[in-house]
């Protein structure tokens, strides 16, 4: 039975997990945005809010909306969720501070820029090969086969089971919606790797040289327990595949179909950096993220109930006309930066400077050699009740 | 108010919001010297800025994030740096900051 909104709040009766939103938000996210900064939505009995403003509130007031009731549709404290709570996403300060702060370290902006010459290195590899065939998917092929082998080389997993990285962290963001036919058939195809990310990321399978093992460098100071490393690199294998590989596939995506933007992007390949922050903006990979209130607190004009969830329609922030001049237009020439799809503050995705070096590699090799790319064939769209991206992107490539 | 000199010696006078970070106000501005790709969470060290003593001393010390991050700036810290996302615009009203020759 779902709660009842407080009286004065507007209700609205849209399914941000239908069919038709999943596949096309713009109505979804319109309407939550310009009907009013905070409406609930009755079906689910949740607030959400569309807009830039009181977004950013959400997700950088900790205090008052947290993440310890997890950071999708559910309350995790009243539900039993499939896993574990994440010492760092499931957490708020003190307790998350230290979590993230391991985290923090081996991913820092000096970690990455190490890096870097390898993600060139395989990204020209990549695009190479994939330039050779002149046809080929760009979503498969290139936006998730890139991060589906980098991530596991960096943090030192075995090549062996990778294949189960995909079906385990698909059932991660299938599981922040509802217990909809999309999770139960995620669950179902998930069942070995929830296995496998389990043993995986233990320490005797990693290597040494990874940064895997740099999680595990906390616990052996006693910074962290050893059960707590396994959680940290699990949290990391699980959160930073998807979200990386979607987001190259819907930048390259959002090159294709704006000409102008990608002619640009050619005749200076340095904006490759700021092409994906745009995307970033522009065609937000995580277009959800939820709270859960922790007293009762205003928002937008809004009192809101303790204990309630608030979901974030990150797209809809990215679009707001409050924030951003002619927010629909893609122009990678824009300072994009403080969307929200990295949400903000404390919580904000920690493996964000490495998703930004991974995509820049990949975009800068791609543009290099690449001189005009096109659609051959009906792109199909990701099935996802977290996530937002491209399945397939059959494309022809000319070289330059 | 506060001021931003860049390393060239341009000076440009911003008037901050309500409860915004030096890095907001700068970012709304469209300032260049500062980047603030991370959006305020003290992870990248692209809002790197120097503080001058006499309002160092009123900011709070940095946490322990901004701390780590200091130690990755693209221009090596000193004891004014600070991160702008990290300093409250209210804080530092009539200063005049210093910004790196970069932030990358």
């Amino acid at each position: 039975m779902p709660q009842t909104a407080s009286t004065g709040a507007v209700e609205l009766d849209l399914d941000p997990f239908s069919d038709e939103t999943i596949h096309e938000r713009e109505h979804f996210d319109t309407t939550v945005r310009e009907t009013a900064p905070v409406v609930w939505l009755s079906r689910y009995g949740v607030w959400a809010t569309g807009r830039h403003a009181e977004g950013e509130q959400v997700v950088t007031d900790w205090q008052s909306f947290t993440n310890t009731a997890g950071t999708g549709l559910l309350d995790t404290r009243k539900k039993e969720n499939w896993r574990a709570p994440s010492p760092v996403l499931d957490a708020d300060p003190p307790d998350h501070t230290k979590y993230r702060s391991v985290i923090a370290s081996v991913l820092s902006p000096v970690m990455v820029r190490t890096l870097q010459e390898h993600f060139e290195e395989r990204a020209a590899q990549m695009v190479d090969e994939l330039v050779e065939r002149r046809e080929f998917d760009a979503a498969q092929d290139l936006a998730q086969a890139y991060p589906l082998a980098v991530v596991p080389e960096i943090v030192g997993m075995s090549p062996e089971g990778r294949e189960n990285l995909l079906p385990y962290s698909e059932l991660n963001f299938q599981a922040m919606g509802p217990r909809n036919e999309r999770y139960r058939r995620a669950a179902e195809r998930a069942q070995a790797a929830v296995d496998y990310a389990a043993t995986a990321v233990l320490r005797e399978n990693l290597d040494p040289d990874g940064i895997g093992m740099r999680i595990y460098a906390a616990a052996d100071e006693g910074t962290v327990t050893e059960q707590e490393a396994a959680l940290l690199v699990r949290t990391f294998v699980g959160a930073g595949v998807d979200t990386t590989m979607y987001s190259m596939g819907l930048t390259l995506h959002a090159l294709m179909t704006n000409p102008d933007q990608w002619a640009l992007l050619q005749s200076e390949p340095g904006r490759a950096r700021n092409a994906y922050e745009e995307a970033l903006r522009w065609a937000t990979p995580g277009p959800l993220l939820g709270r859960t209130t922790a007293t009762e607190v205003e928002l937008g004009g809004v009192t809101l109930g303790a204990g309630q969830k608030v979901l974030v329609c990150v797209n809809a922030a990215n679009h707001d006309p409050r924030r951003w001049e002619d927010p629909d237009r893609f122009d990678i020439t824009r300072r994009a930066n403080g969307h929200l799809t990295f949400g903000k503050g404390v919580h904000a995705c920690v493996g964000q400077m490495l998703a930004r070096a991974e995509v820049t590699a990949v975009l800068s090799a791609f543009v290099r050699r690449v001189k005009s790319v096109e659609l051959v064939g009906e792109p199909v769209k990701l099935d996802s009740n977290w996530l937002r991206g491209w399945e397939h992107l059959p494309v022809r490539v000319t070289p330059h | 108010m506060f001021r931003l000199r860049s390393a060239d010696g341009n000076v440009i006078e911003l008037e901050p919001e309500h409860g915004e970070s030096v890095m907001d106000t700068a970012v709304r501005a469209g300032v260049d010297g500062i980047v603030g790709e991370c959006g305020g969470s003290a992870s990248c060290g692209t809002c790197h800025v120097f503080v001058p003593e006499e309002h160092l001393a009123r900011l709070d010390p940095p946490e322990f994030a901004e701390e780590q991050t200091l130690g990755y700036t693209a221009v090596p810290r000193t004891d004014a740096s600070r991160l702008a996302c990290q300093v409250p615009a209210a804080d530092v009203d009539g200063a005049v900051l210093d910004l790196p020759e970069r932030q990358y």
